[in-house]
């Protein structure tokens, strides 16, 4: 009995220490953000990485997301005989729900993993402490252009993916579920509202900050050779994936409650 | 030279552990402006993990390190900073930045250290690259395109190239072949000659050592268990300096299977 309650303690103080350290790597990162120097062709070099190179995966996610959701809301509805909500749950969905949600979860996939991995690798091959011994502070140097660009950067993306999303519903309603295409236009805009995007942007802001963040995170910490790195990176990637869908819920109360 | 405050660097009772595992065990040792020490030592011994300490890359439980008479150890970021103004490091395993070319790896501490200009930085570089005897036609080419070393060459060039005070030197010729050891070794010399550096290197190569040095201290379990002129090496009757230079399986050393 003593035992168990040992292990459980053990776990949970494991837990509060992972917290602690994680919480506090971020709050580090971020105050670097507050005095120079500033690494503006580093930011430009994540932005570009998380955001242009990252366009063609969410892109085809986004298109095909939203034919499927016009083809399923369609056969949904149609036992309703409410047909004529197709083109509004598409919208709404995209923009607030998946949208922001699997473009997220895309580019965790993709860049998170890559930003462990060369975080990662810098550290059990020492270019960290090399780093640091030529008065560089790695914080501001590896961290924070990542953080910012996937602050900035995942919004554009989630607005790309929503209006990919919403024309592979268009696509799908207009040629197959044979809607009028003005009709489904109209319908797509009467009950869209501007914090419905809105939401959806604030949402893409904070997982683009979570992928970085664990991406980072886990690199930065990653020990003993290629095995390390490896576990750094499946880390990564499932940390922030199981991150965005608490913190999506969490957002969706907050907005929509 | 016993630990003291005129010493350029100065450890007394310096302790660091990794869970159970105690690695450093209450280090004395002092440095003097200029001197070369080379910490001879098995693998596992903590002869990195003392260098780190010293850099500030870790912190040691107990214990004080002086540099230049100030106390470095809980020194805060600003500080921090400001001290490794005066360290210069070449590392094991060269830790050459990937993403970037060998000249801007060579002038990185230039410009992102000391707010050099990028073209002031780039001459600097490629005069240090002619330093280690390397033409400006590798300047621009990746570090993964050089041999191990050309890295080590390009590594000991970055180091110096911010002419620091003090100098660390994590086995600097390990993995090389003979030949290659030995011009890494003379550079190493010429090198910190030119700059008049302080310099502490850690190896198991005593070819290394007996060039490099002037003063030799053995690492071993976490003590100093000697430490003298590079010239007392070979003639001194301590056994632990005995078997390792030797290269003994029997005697006082018992190898650890497991790293520190």
């Amino acid at each position: 009995m003593t035992d168990s309650l040992a292990a459980i303690g053990a776990v949970f103080l494991a837990f509060l220490a992972a917290v602690g350290g994680l919480t506090r790597f971020a709050l580090q990162a971020i105050a670097a953000a507050f005095s120079p120097p500033y690494f503006p062709r580093l930011i430009a070099r994540q932005v570009l990485y998380i955001g242009y190179y990252s366009l063609p995966v969410v892109g085809l996610t986004a298109l095909f997301t939203g034919m499927v959701l016009a083809l399923q809301s369609y056969t949904g509805f149609s036992r309703f005989n409410a047909q004529s909500a197709v083109a509004t749950v598409v919208v709404l969905s995209m923009t607030r729900e998946l949208g922001p949600v699997i473009a997220s979860l895309m580019v965790a996939g993709r860049v998170g993993a890559a930003m462990a991995a060369e975080i990662g690798t810098m550290r059990v091959t020492e270019q960290i402490d090399a780093l640091t011994s030529l008065s560089t502070d790695p914080l501001r140097y590896l961290v924070l252009p990542r953080l910012i660009a996937g602050l900035v950067t995942m919004p554009v993306l989630v607005l790309v993916a929503d209006i990919v999303g919403v024309f592979g519903g268009f696509l799908v309603g207009t040629y197959k579920l044979e809607f009028n295409p003005v009709t489904y236009v109209t319908q797509t805009e009467q009950y869209l509202q501007t914090m419905d995007v809105v939401s959806g942007l604030i949402k893409a802001a904070v997982f683009g900050f979570i992928i970085a963040l664990m991406g980072c995170y886990h690199g930065y910490h990653s020990r003993g050779g290629a095995e390390g790195v490896g576990q750094a990176t499946t880390h990564a990637v499932v940390s922030a994936s199981i991150l965005i869908l608490i913190f999506n819920y969490a957002l969706t109360q907050a907005f929509f409650s | 030279m016993s630990a003291g405050q005129n010493a350029k660097i100065a450890l007394a009772g310096v302790e660091k552990s990794f869970g159970r595992k105690r690695v450093l065990d209450g280090i004395d040792l002092a440095v003097a402006a200029g001197e070369s020490l080379v910490i001879i030592g098995g693998s596992g011994t903590g002869k990195s993990v003392l260098i780190k300490c010293i850099l500030g890359l870790m912190r040691p439980e107990a214990g004080s390190i002086r540099i230049d008479g100030e106390e470095t150890v809980g020194l805060r970021r600003a500080g921090r900073e400001r001290l490794m103004h005066k360290f210069g490091m070449l590392f094991q395993g060269s830790a050459l930045f990937d993403s970037l070319s060998v000249w801007e790896n060579v002038a990185f501490g230039l410009v992102q250290g000391r707010g050099m200009q990028r073209d002031e930085a780039h001459d600097i570089a490629l005069k240090k690259l002619a330093a280690v005897g390397l033409g400006p036609e590798v300047a621009t080419l990746s570090p993964a395109e050089l041999s191990g070393g050309m890295q080590k060459r390009v590594a000991l060039a970055r180091a110096i190239a911010v002419e620091p005070e003090i100098v660390f030197f994590d086995e600097p010729t390990t993995g090389l072949d003979p030949i290659m050891a030995d011009v890494i070794n003379r550079l190493i010399v010429a090198s910190v000659r030119e700059l008049g550096a302080t310099t502490i290197s850690i190896t198991h190569d005593m070819t290394s050592a007996r060039r490099i040095a002037d003063r030799i201290a053995m690492l071993h379990k976490g003590r100093i268990v000697w430490q003298g002129p590079a010239s007392e090496i070979d003639h001194t009757d301590n056994p632990f300096v005995d078997q390792f230079v030797n290269g003994r399986a029997e005697g006082p050393i018992q190898m650890e299977v497991r790293a520190a």
